[in-house]
């Protein structure tokens, strides 16, 4: 496997939408979110990814707990848009994004939150969004934005690639990496589609089931991680349940990432920035110690 | 006027235009030149709406949906079933009632409800989970879920899960459990479980998220049994399949009670499935004008509406790109009606494919229209119908009135044309359950009566 090859899950061939046919896939939109991962490889490890809401407590609270993710050991962070309608969250992501709903957030302030962190930190950072947040401001516009505060990308949980035409046109357009969510349920046909329309990496949803901290990470998780690369992805990235090191250590064995989330705001919640600081140290203890 | 008749049965035919119409004969003639047909629109897409809009987790089971769907349309063992339940349980078909004391305040046109009011379960809800149900079977799962804003729909899939032996699942709002504790206690003397919604705006889009979730966990086993033509695709084509008995019964019984079709045909819409069941009988009928009354609330300038629309912006939400109630930054606003079952900040997408053409006009109806159309019915005809049918009427009202006018202007040679112009009310509902309601709104209660502290939350089925 090619480190310098960090330009794509796929190829245009197959890409869905057609929107992409024609658009060489070259090194000038090097993805962000494969570098920081083939950084975390070429230590010999997986990478560790954090995901916080924005504007939870606060969007100052972000993006400082977004730097102290990066400096405690997260190589890529993932930054939710407070939604009305989050269909794949748990009870702990929604009280904090409808909080953060009803504290005025609004969307356009998730650039801040973007820049304030890629400013200060060399971590990737994503915008994990459900779909309408970013078709009520214009694919293309939202996009445009996201690459000027150096956002990495964004991952989509409710959007499809068949559904994706303007998003792949934009994310080329834009250099943006797209992730794309397979699932245990996930056909062989689907998930060769899904890896095709990738970039940067795949999300792989470790259990039928929405975001929550459990108490052992789904056997499924593996399977779809074997399958994702046997479909051709180069970087899958396992999230869902994931809430401590043990959790971590298990993935990272198999996975090419491990995506915390809701453990994390719960942190941020109880504790502040200082307990996401302390939660993403520990956590990443599992992605370069044995078990004692 | 033209008199637009079905074609004539072939030569050598015995059947009547009614049976040839309930056999797929249809008005070709009618059609303008090289237009398509708008019936049996099969999806994902309805011009740039409908789709899915997703999570991966679920696109399987849509998919497995879809397949059986598909396969049990082609299967006469699978019509036979709901054709044989439509007419024996449900009691199908539902008339066709002339309204004459009623037509009077609606400019003197002839105006017949389409009395799904009749149905076992009283309303149109019945006709979409019988098939739902038997769906699920096919697919060999045992447990299904729903949705519901203040009970119709959750009763209606309670009703079909007992019948066919499955396990039943509700997700509805808290604040509505509450205040329909009522509708809680028949949902589960039906068997089911009703799980109270804390998450979000506790309204019916909150159900329906709950139930999204529940369905990713548990898709292995369970239907999902959506109450209304939204969602993701197969929902929408699926939902109205179940529904266009509606529009195929009443085409057949205006024909066979007046010999013509109708002027106008008349629906509300929440979710819109009991209008896009009844307008689905016509679409390919150019003479006949079709309208969808969205639920005004306190007046669309008021912003407490549900009129989705008429002042939405195209959005995706639950699964589908369809109109939708959003702030500039795609947040979903909570819709407002008196009428729970309007109440959704969402609609169908085969509705808002047919606004962007012109098909059907889609215009708003404030509670207190509603309300006084309700009233009408009422001491008009002996009927109580649901608040959300009374928006229905209330329309049907505005448009009688304008074909009248239309007529008189026309000159007094055309004034006796007037008393035959014809509009159809999908009447979609029985009022029972918006009894308290109602009696709050008319200040028919004691002050002090426990039913007037019901009705003050907003008692509705």
């Amino acid at each position: 496997m090619s480190t310098e090859d960090t330009s794509a899950e796929g190829r245009v061939e197959g890409a869905p939408g057609g929107s992409v046919e024609g658009t060489p896939r070259t090194a000038q939109h090097a993805s962000k979110s494969a570098a920081a991962i083939d950084r975390a490889k070429a230590q010999g490890r997986a990478a560790l990814i954090g995901y916080l809401p924005a504007g939870y407590p606060s969007v100052e609270d972000t993006i400082a707990a977004g730097i102290a993710l990066a400096e405690n050991g997260a190589d890529l962070i993932e930054i939710g848009i407070p939604y009305s309608d989050p269909v794949m969250d748990g009870q702990v992501i929604q009280a904090a994004t409808t909080e953060a709903l009803a504290n005025g957030f609004h969307v356009a302030q998730v650039f801040d939150v973007v820049r304030g962190i890629t400013s200060r930190t060399e971590a990737a950072v994503l915008v994990m969004t459900y779909w309408n947040p970013v078709l009520r401001m214009g694919v293309d516009e939202f996009s445009r934005r996201l690459a000027d505060a150096g956002g990495a990308g964004l991952i989509t949980p409710d959007l499809i690639p068949d559904e994706a035409a303007e998003w792949m046109a934009a994310s080329d357009k834009y250099g943006l990496d797209r992730v794309f969510l397979v699932a245990p349920s996930s056909t062989p046909e689907r998930m060769k589609r899904t890896v095709d329309a990738s970039r940067g990496f795949v999300y792989a949803v470790s259990i039928m089931g929405v975001t929550g901290a459990r108490a052992s990470v789904s056997s499924a998780a593996k399977d779809v991680v074997a399958a994702a690369h046997a479909a051709g992805a180069e970087r899958v990235c396992v999230g869902l349940g994931v809430s401590n090191a043990g959790h971590v250590r298990e993935i990272a064995a198999y996975a090419d990432g491990v995506i915390v989330g809701t453990a994390l705001v719960a942190a941020i919640g109880e504790g502040g920035v200082d307990a996401v600081a302390s939660l993403t140290k520990e956590l990443s203890t599992g992605l370069t110690q044995e078990e004692a | 006027m033209v008199r637009l008749m079905v074609d004539a049965p072939a030569a050598g035919s015995d059947e009547s235009p009614v049976d040839a119409f309930l056999h797929g004969a249809r008005p070709k003639d009618d059609m303008p030149q090289g237009a398509p047909s708008l019936r049996h629109a099969p999806g994902p897409y309805f011009g740039s709406y409908g789709g899915r809009w997703m999570p991966e987790s679920l696109i399987a089971a849509l998919d497995e949906l879809e397949d059986t769907f598909e396969k049990a349309k082609a299967d006469p063992e699978f019509t036979a079933q709901i054709a044989e339940l439509n007419k024996n349980y449900s009691g199908r078909p539902s008339l066709l009632t002339e309204a004459k004391r009623f037509a009077e305040h609606a400019g003197g046109v002839r105006i017949f409800l389409k009395r799904e009011d009749l149905n076992h379960t009283g309303s149109h809800k019945i006709n979409n989970v019988l098939g739902q149900a038997l769906l699920a079977k096919r697919m060999g799962k045992t447990r299904v879920i729903a949705e519901t804003g203040a009970g119709q729909h959750g009763v209606a899939s309670a009703t079909a899960a007992a019948l066919l032996g499955l396990e039943c699942v509700v997700y509805m709002g808290a604040e509505d459990c509450r205040r329909q504790s009522l509708n809680v206690a028949r949902m589960e003397l039906l068997g089911a479980t009703v799980i109270p919604v804390t998450n979000g705006s506790q309204t019916l889009k909150d159900a329906i998220n709950e139930a999204l979730r529940d369905w990713v966990a548990n898709v292995d086993n369970t239907h999902y049994l959506l109450g209304t033509a939204a969602g993701a695709h197969p929902f929408p084509a699926m939902v109205r399949y179940f529904h266009e008995v509606i529009g195929e019964e009443a085409r057949a019984q205006i024909l066979a009670q007046t010999g013509r079709l109708p002027d106008a045909v008349c629906a509300c819409i929440g979710g819109g499935s009991n209008a896009i069941g009844i307008f689905h009988g016509f679409l390919d009928d150019p003479s006949v004008k079709i309208y969808g009354f969205e639920a005004g609330g306190e007046g669309v300038e008021t912003g407490r509406h549900a009129a989705t629309i008429t002042l939405g912006k195209p959005g995706v939400l639950h699964g589908a790109r369809s109109y939708l109630m959003q702030d500039d930054d795609g947040q979903t606003i909570e819709s407002h009606s008196i009428s729970a079952g309007l109440d959704y900040p969402g609609v169908g997408p085969e509705h808002s494919y047919l606004a962007d053409i012109g098909r059907v006009s889609y215009e708003p109806i404030t509670d207190s229209e509603a309300m006084d159309a309700f009233r009408l019915l009422c001491r008009t005809e002996g009927i109580i119908p649901a608040i959300e049918s009374a928006h229905a009427l209330a329309g049907a009202i505005k448009v009688g009135q304008r074909l009248a006018a239309a007529g008189n202007d026309a000159g007094g040679a055309a004034a006796g044309a007037v008393s035959e112009k014809i509009v159809i009310v999908n009447l979609s509902g029985r009022g029972d359950k918006d009894v308290a309601t109602a009696a709050e709104w008319f200040n028919l209660l004691d002050q002090d009566s426990p039913e007037a502290e019901i009705a003050l939350e907003g008692e509705q089925l």
